[in-house]
């Protein structure tokens, strides 16, 4: 069996105006989505905060459980429908991080069993301090910012060898940071800073695989959180680990085409560079397909199987493998052009081979 | 071929050693014949999946300091008073040192020099000189406040260490953490708030006597007599369940503390069945005991324990031989938890739950429920796909990935990690992906066959050139692993474990395993088509 029976030879970089177009839109309304919020919705990993999680016997409205808990130190709580709705699951959330007591868990049970009259069962209980929570904030940040940075030098080693200039480049990153996290700079703004540095220093040192790689990971993960602002969904600890692992599989993704695009700038000599960056991508783009279907075919019976604490995880991951394979072919690879006509001038007037 | 029968005995002794250590977590009990060298540990259930209390504590070390320098301003009133030297007022000042006012006639130099002697932590600071006397101060060296704060972290975690290790909890994991904070995970407890409270109660024992000399009436309504505070008893009755206070007026000083207790055990009062707690005193203890018992009396001495009475009995007769007891309107459980943590001893200083998470059992079995579930549909639907897309080079793809499974939970076993929710989910994800190199590698052989390659030529060609780009891409998202793994606690470090072990498995599977049978095929048997 085969998907595409014929040699294909599909105009992606062609579109690519088309596609920066799509991209700035889904960033910037993603931007736009997070300025009207005042930032990500944060859960209790990184707000601070409680959350009780119940299961009761029967339906029952938010306000009779809150009134069920009137007298308690979660009478102020925000009640919400967890999981199924045959489940009878209910999260009991409280944003004061202030918050302190122990054993909330057990007074939320016997609050709810004494005015309730029936069986309650503590699923799960979560108190972060606001300490705790500003400092996971910051990890979970910097573990992004590190992890592309990595990744960077990881392919301007590999793809162009300049091992030596990608690890300047993150060494006085990494230099910068921490030199800024000591005179106490936001965290978010020093990686939007360190960011923005990245992709200049990129730029003028011609690193362009490197600069192909951080662009499209920056909107995967932009794309990502944008889904999560847009569905209401709340940014945790494990939205984090699924944020790292788009990072690499959409790295994986771009390492696919670039190894093609390395490959038949050898073979290909006379064929000018953005033909070259189709024909690679036109010829991995079955395995693209293949890859991606499978893995999106798991997530789904993530999805749709994983039960509720792991729904939010499976459902970022399912997003980032659909930005990830479109930035890919569409961001990562037409990104290399922006150096042509600047350095690969000379096999333009050559005629193609074939 | 030589080299294609190492290759396979290298695969099938990796397959063994994985089974192996699979062993101990499939079996309910090892057969006899496994032998001492041979592993025994299981998996590892994360607290996600089997349930259980996530804690982390910060030790309040700065209460540490505070109770230091109360201790050294009670040791420096009869020590001044030895070297005469008149003091006018004498008091903490925060946890930086200890503020002291000579009277205007007395000279600094023999505070000088019994500082010198006796307090080497401190050093002598002149204050400003008002109209009363001298002030000075005596400022805690920094090195000092350091050591302190370091040592209390550390008999808090000691002191925690003891208390679950007798509260019977199997499996804890505590440990130290940057910033005096202690890391405690207690999986499978039935009971967290038990566990929690146990854990948190500083549990200061003072045995304190009553003042009747003064009015209680007259000290509630604020004039409290110096040297005396008032302190609360919480009474429930058992029949209403209605609490009541109880003030009393009780000596500041405490002659005896919990820290003169060698044991202390639950027993039952004979004629009403009610737990209480006996205690057994150290010799120096006994003596105090006996002191304190025989110089008062028909007064009413009062077990003090965090700042809350437990009761106040009086005194019928001298006590000796260092036993005394601690009846209270106790539950069994709370009687034997009040024994654990007078045996345990105190916290140095009292800890601050900064975060805690509770897994009930119920949530862990549908979470490992689900996890599995999801695992076996899309696993199915994965092997199918792959099989009819690539036929016969589908089923040997199909072989190796399933490989993956037992190297996955072998290499977990091997590494004594844990397996959570998310980490589930992980291994799922890396057969995706393991499914990618065998994608890569077909598609690439695909390619070479319709070049017009015989089949040996593009079979090699396809591993060969596939080969450089399932590396990098693998690597790439190790990367990723290890930054989450410097990075997560609990349930992300699961994930990140199981996807590292599983893209190496990745690599070993689809790259050298499956070449054998390719190689076998092609090379060996000579096969002359192949069904791709």
């Amino acid at each position: 069996m085969e998907i595409f029976k014929t040699k294909l030879n599909l105009d992606f970089v062609g579109k690519r105006y088309l596609a920066f177009a799509i991209s700035g839109i889904c960033i910037l309304a993603t931007v736009v989505l997070l300025v009207a919020r005042g930032g990500p919705n944060y859960g209790v990993d990184f707000a601070g905060g409680v959350v009780v999680q119940v299961k009761l016997e029967k339906k029952h409205t938010p306000a009779e459980i809150r009134d069920a808990l009137k007298g308690t130190e979660l009478e102020d709580s925000i009640i919400q429908e967890f999981g199924e709705k045959t489940a009878f699951e209910y999260l009991i959330r409280v944003t004061n991080p202030d918050i302190r007591a122990a054993g909330l868990g057990e007074k939320a049970q016997q609050a709810l069993s004494a005015k309730l009259g029936e069986k309650v069962d503590i699923r799960q209980v979560e108190m972060v301090g606001p300490q705790v929570g500003e400092e996971l904030r910051k990890k979970a940040l910097y573990a992004i910012f590190y992890a592309m940075l990595m990744m960077a030098v990881y392919i301007s080693g590999r793809f162009e060898q300049k091992w030596l200039m990608s690890a300047v480049m993150a060494g006085s990153l990494i230099a910068a940071s921490s030199f800024a996290a000591i005179l106490g700079v936001g965290v978010m703004w020093l990686i939007f800073v360190a960011l923005a540095v990245s992709i200049a220093l990129c730029w003028f040192m011609k690193l362009k695989y490197a600069m192909g790689a951080i662009v499209s990971l920056m909107h995967d993960v932009f794309v990502v959180i944008g889904a999560f602002a847009l569905t209401d969904r709340e940014v945790s600890l494990s939205t984090v680990a699924a944020l790292l692992t788009i990072v690499g599989y959409s790295l994986n993704d771009n390492i696919v085409v670039f190894d093609r695009i390395r490959e038949n700038l050898g073979r290909l000599r006379k064929m000018p560079f953005m033909e070259i960056i189709n024909v690679s991508i036109n010829e991995t783009l079955s395995r693209t397909i293949l890859t991606g279907t499978t893995t999106l075919i798991v997530l789904v019976v993530l999805l749709v199987f994983g039960g509720p604490v792991i729904h939010d995880f499976a459902f970022a991951l399912l997003i980032g493998v659909l930005t990830g394979t479109y930035s890919s072919i569409f961001v990562a690879s037409p990104i290399l052009l922006l150096w042509e006509g600047k350095t690969l001038q000379t096999g333009k007037n050559s005629k193609p081979q074939g | 071929m030589k080299r294609l029968s190492w290759r396979a005995g290298i695969s099938a002794a990796l397959i063994l050693i994985a089974f192996v250590f699979l062993v101990p977590s499939v079996t309910q009990e090892l057969p006899a014949w496994w032998s001492g060298v041979l592993p025994k540990d299981k998996i590892h259930l994360g607290l996600d999946l089997q349930g259980g209390v996530h804690l982390i504590l910060e030790v309040e070390v700065k209460k540490a300091v505070e109770s230091y320098l109360e201790r050294v301003v009670e040791d420096l009133k009869p020590d001044l008073r030895k070297s005469k030297i008149r003091v006018l007022d004498l008091k903490r000042r925060g946890i930086d040192g200890i503020e002291i006012t000579l009277a205007p006639d007395q000279e600094a130099k023999d505070l000088e020099t019994l500082l010198g002697t006796t307090y080497p932590s401190f050093k002598l600071e002149t204050g400003v000189r008002d109209e009363k006397g001298k002030a000075y101060f005596l400022s805690l060296i920094e090195q000092e406040r350091t050591q302190i704060y370091k040592m209390a972290a550390d008999q808090a975690l000691e002191t925690i260490r003891n208390r679950v290790d007798q509260f019977g909890v199997t499996e804890p994991d505590i440990r130290p953490q940057a910033g005096y904070r202690i890391l405690i995970q207690l999986p499978g407890v039935k009971d967290p708030k038990r566990a929690i409270d146990l854990i948190g109660k500083t549990a200061r024992l003072e045995f304190k006597l009553v003042d009747e000399e003064n009015s209680l009436e007259d000290a509630l309504k604020g004039n409290l007599p110096a040297g005396s505070e008032i302190l609360q008893e919480t009474a429930v009755d058992r029949k209403t369940g209605r609490k009541t206070t109880v003030p009393y007026l009780l000596k500041k000083r405490s002659p005896l503390t919990g820290e003169s207790i060698t044991d202390a055990r639950v027993q039952l009062d004979n004629q009403m069945g009610e737990p209480y707690v006996s205690l057994a005193f150290d010799s120096r203890g006994a003596r105090v005991f006996e002191r304190i018992t025989g110089d008062n009396v028909g007064k009413r001495l009062a077990i003090v324990l965090d700042d809350k009475v437990y009761s106040a009995p009086v005194i019928r007769d001298k006590i000796s031989g260092g036993k005394a007891q601690i009846t209270g309107a106790f539950s069994m459980d709370d009687a034997k938890d009040l024994a654990i943590v007078l045996r345990a001893g105190a916290l140095p200083a009292p800890v601050k739950i900064l975060e805690e998470r509770t897994v009930g059992p119920s949530l862990g079995k549908d979470s490992i429920d689900q996890g599995f579930t999801s695992m076996v549909i899309g696993l199915s639907i994965i092997l199918i796909l792959v099989a009819v897309y690539y036929r016969l080079s589908g089923i040997i793809a199909d072989a190796v990935l399933l490989l993956n499974i037992p190297f996955i939970l072998g290499g977990l076993a091997l590494f004594g990690a844990t397996l959570t929710l998310p980490g589930i989910a992980g291994v799922i994800l890396s057969i995706a992906m393991s499914v990618d190199a065998n994608v890569l590698i077909y598609e690439r052989i695909r390619e070479e066959l319709r070049l017009g390659k015989p089949a040996r030529a593009a079979m090699e060609a396809g591993f060969a050139r596939a080969f450089v780009t399932i590396l990098d891409s693998n690597l790439t998202t190790v990367i990723a692993g290890l930054v989450l793994l410097q990075f997560g606690t609990g349930p992300v470090k699961g994930f990140a474990v199981t996807l590292i072990i599983g893209l190496v498995s990745n690599v070993l599977t689809a790259v050298f395993m499956a070449r054998i049978v390719f190689d076998y095929l092609y090379v060996i048997k000579r096969w002359k088509t192949i069904s791709i």
